[in-house]
């Protein structure tokens, strides 16, 4: 019952149904009738013992769902994985959130979930590289790190008394800058080893964050500068005294390519189209979208169209049934 | 004035114990966690949901459940005289607190401690029954957004007009002077969650009326449920492995 807000002409009405209804039924003998909606009963054997976990609750001696989602089981484990819920963080986990508090010795840091999370001073690397106590003097420059409304990419700690913290202790993590935040419906991501991917032909990154929000940026090299480059930096510093003049190479650092630019719009509207489409979100078809993309010469703002709707839509359908065949 | 004519038909041609035509679609607002638009008839409504988030106000935190908020707006342009209320008047504020109430009674706020669920209702039609339509908008966006609830809660209001009870008033039998009770039930629970009747009835006439509304109660979560699993599955087609 969920529309697609798109103005599409008669026979991209017909492609786009008709690639909708073949990805249906490929799904549909997977798993058929799992779907509950709230307060359908589940069916269960009792004879095996039962464990009631997420989104049931018991009736009149009945296990009973409380969300919409799929029945999942696990030995005697029955549970309802929600859909469109909102981010549930595990302990690990890589995500990418904003921070929106400085507070004493802490960042606090929108993440999609019920709460905001926790980013303790403590717990990330400082810039410069140095395994110390960190001092009242670094709590008073905690701003020169992260500000308010930075992008900042971390890691799931764990949960503690006050909420859910965060770290972010290797040079991966931490502040993101000249790239674009995109927000898609957590379900659509699925945990995998790898969450940080560089594509080389773009000369992007890309960082799907399991929150559902997810980073295209620039490609920055991550360098492991610990002390040795320290001796370096600091005279860096003291050639240049004048820290409002900004040298030439500092500009060209600040500089983004067009080219690149064009490239990070190119996967941000990629991932635009797959999430209202509600496809799964991987690297791999974000890379083919872009490369469909290309190889048809749809120009950028051109992908947001209908007609990009439905080429991806047909798109996935032909690659879910190959994988299908495999 | 004559409101069931003697082949038995009300003024827009239903019998008295029709329905109006009802519709529901899901995801209408993209920013919102869940989001549903609904019509009963001419009434058209449409709810957000927000949360469950950080809540806004610290000192209305709750350290064993989670804060339900809700308000309910009327469009300028929903009645066929265009007024401008001002926002928080008596009417609205009374109908966002029977609203939160009700809905309150449905959701598992236990489940999410010291966190803040914003329903937000805006009537883009009013026709009638504003007041069940809403709940039913609340309801299955609440549902969208993947909020635990006990069961949903599905509303409708019957009345009793030139002795027959009649199901789902609109806007005319509703000013009519009439009883209008307003019924929210949980239907797999088989509780009452809300109910309301702005004029007095003999206790037969009332049970009878009452029975006409949980019958359109019921009638109008069998649609809810069916909208939902629809999503459900389509969601999860759609996404794949």
């Amino acid at each position: 019952m969920r529309e697609l807000q798109l103005s599409l002409n008669q026979t991209q009405k017909v492609r786009l149904q008709r690639a909708l209804e073949k990805l249906e039924s490929l799904s549909s003998k997977a798993n058929s009738n799992a779907s509950v909606t709230v307060a359908d009963s589940i069916p269960v054997n009792y004879e095996d013992g039962l464990l009631k976990g997420h989104g049931t609750s018991e009736f009149n001696g009945e296990v009973v769902a409380t969300v919409c989602g799929i029945v999942e089981r696990v030995n005697k484990l029955v549970y309802v994985r929600a859909l469109r819920a909102r981010y549930k963080p595990e302990v690990g986990d890589i995500i990418v959130g904003r921070v929106i508090e400085v507070a004493p010795k802490r960042w606090r840091v929108e993440i999609n979930y019920s709460h905001d999370a926790v980013l303790m001073l403590s717990s990330m690397n400082l810039p410069d590289g140095i395994q110390r106590r960190r001092t009242a003097l670094d709590e008073l420059n905690m701003r020169s790190i992260f500000e308010e409304n930075d992008v900042i990419c971390a890691e799931v700690r764990g949960f503690q008394h006050d909420g859910l913290h965060l770290q972010a202790r290797s040079q991966k993590y931490g502040k993101l800058g000249r790239g674009q935040l995109l927000t898609v419906p957590p379900y659509l991501v699925k945990r995998r080893k790898q969450h940080f991917h560089h594509l080389e032909n773009y000369g992007i990154d890309l960082i799907i964050g399991c929150n559902g929000f997810i980073w295209v940026g620039e490609h920055v090299q991550v360098t492991d500068d610990m002390v040795v480059d320290q001796v370096n930096k600091s005279e860096q510093d003291d050639a240049k005294p004048d820290e409002n003049s900004i040298s030439p190479e500092d500009q060209e650092k600040n500089y983004t390519r067009q080219e690149t630019r064009e490239n990070i719009c190119r996967a941000a509207n990629a991932i635009r189209v797959l999430s209202t489409l509600g496809f799964n979100i991987t690297v791999e078809v974000i890379t083919e979208t872009v490369d469909l993309s290309t190889s048809i010469n749809v120009a950028i703002h051109e992908m947001l169209g209908s007609e990009f709707y439905v080429l991806v839509a047909e798109k996935e359908s032909v690659r879910r049934s190959m994988t299908k065949k495999k | 004035m004559e409101y069931v004519s003697p082949e038995g038909l009300r003024l827009d041609g239903r019998r008295p114990m029709e329905m109006r035509q009802i519709r529901a679609e899901i995801g209408v607002v993209a920013k919102a966690d869940g989001s549903a638009l609904f019509e009963m008839g001419n009434t058209k409504v449409i709810a957000a949901v927000y949360g469950p988030r950080e809540v806004q106000n610290r000192s209305q935190q709750l350290n064993d459940s989670a804060l339900v908020r809700c308000e309910y707006t009327m469009a300028n342009f929903s009645t066929g005289d265009r007024m401008r209320k001002p926002k928080g008047d008596r009417r609205s504020t009374e109908i966002s607190l029977v609203i939160r109430q009700t809905m309150e009674a449905c959701i598992m706020t236990h489940l999410m401690p010291r966190s803040q669920i914003d329903i937000f209702v805006q009537v883009l039609q009013a026709d009638g029954g504003t007041r069940s339509a809403c709940i039913n908008a609340a309801s299955l966006a609440l549902a969208d957004a993947g909020i635990p609830m006990r069961d949903l809660v599905t509303s409708c209001s019957a009345g009793y007009l030139n002795s027959t009870p009649l199901l789902d008033l609109n806007y005319i039998e509703d000013s009519a002077g009439g009883a209008d009770v307003t019924l929210g039930i949980m239907p797999k629970l088989d509780k009452v969650t809300l109910l309301q009747m702005d004029a007095k009835l003999s206790v037969e006439t009332f049970e009878n009326v009452m029975q006409l509304a949980i019958e359109g109660c019921k009638a109008v979560a069998t649609y809810i449920r069916e909208v939902l699993l629809e999503n459900t599955k389509q969601l999860e087609s759609r996404r794949g492995i």
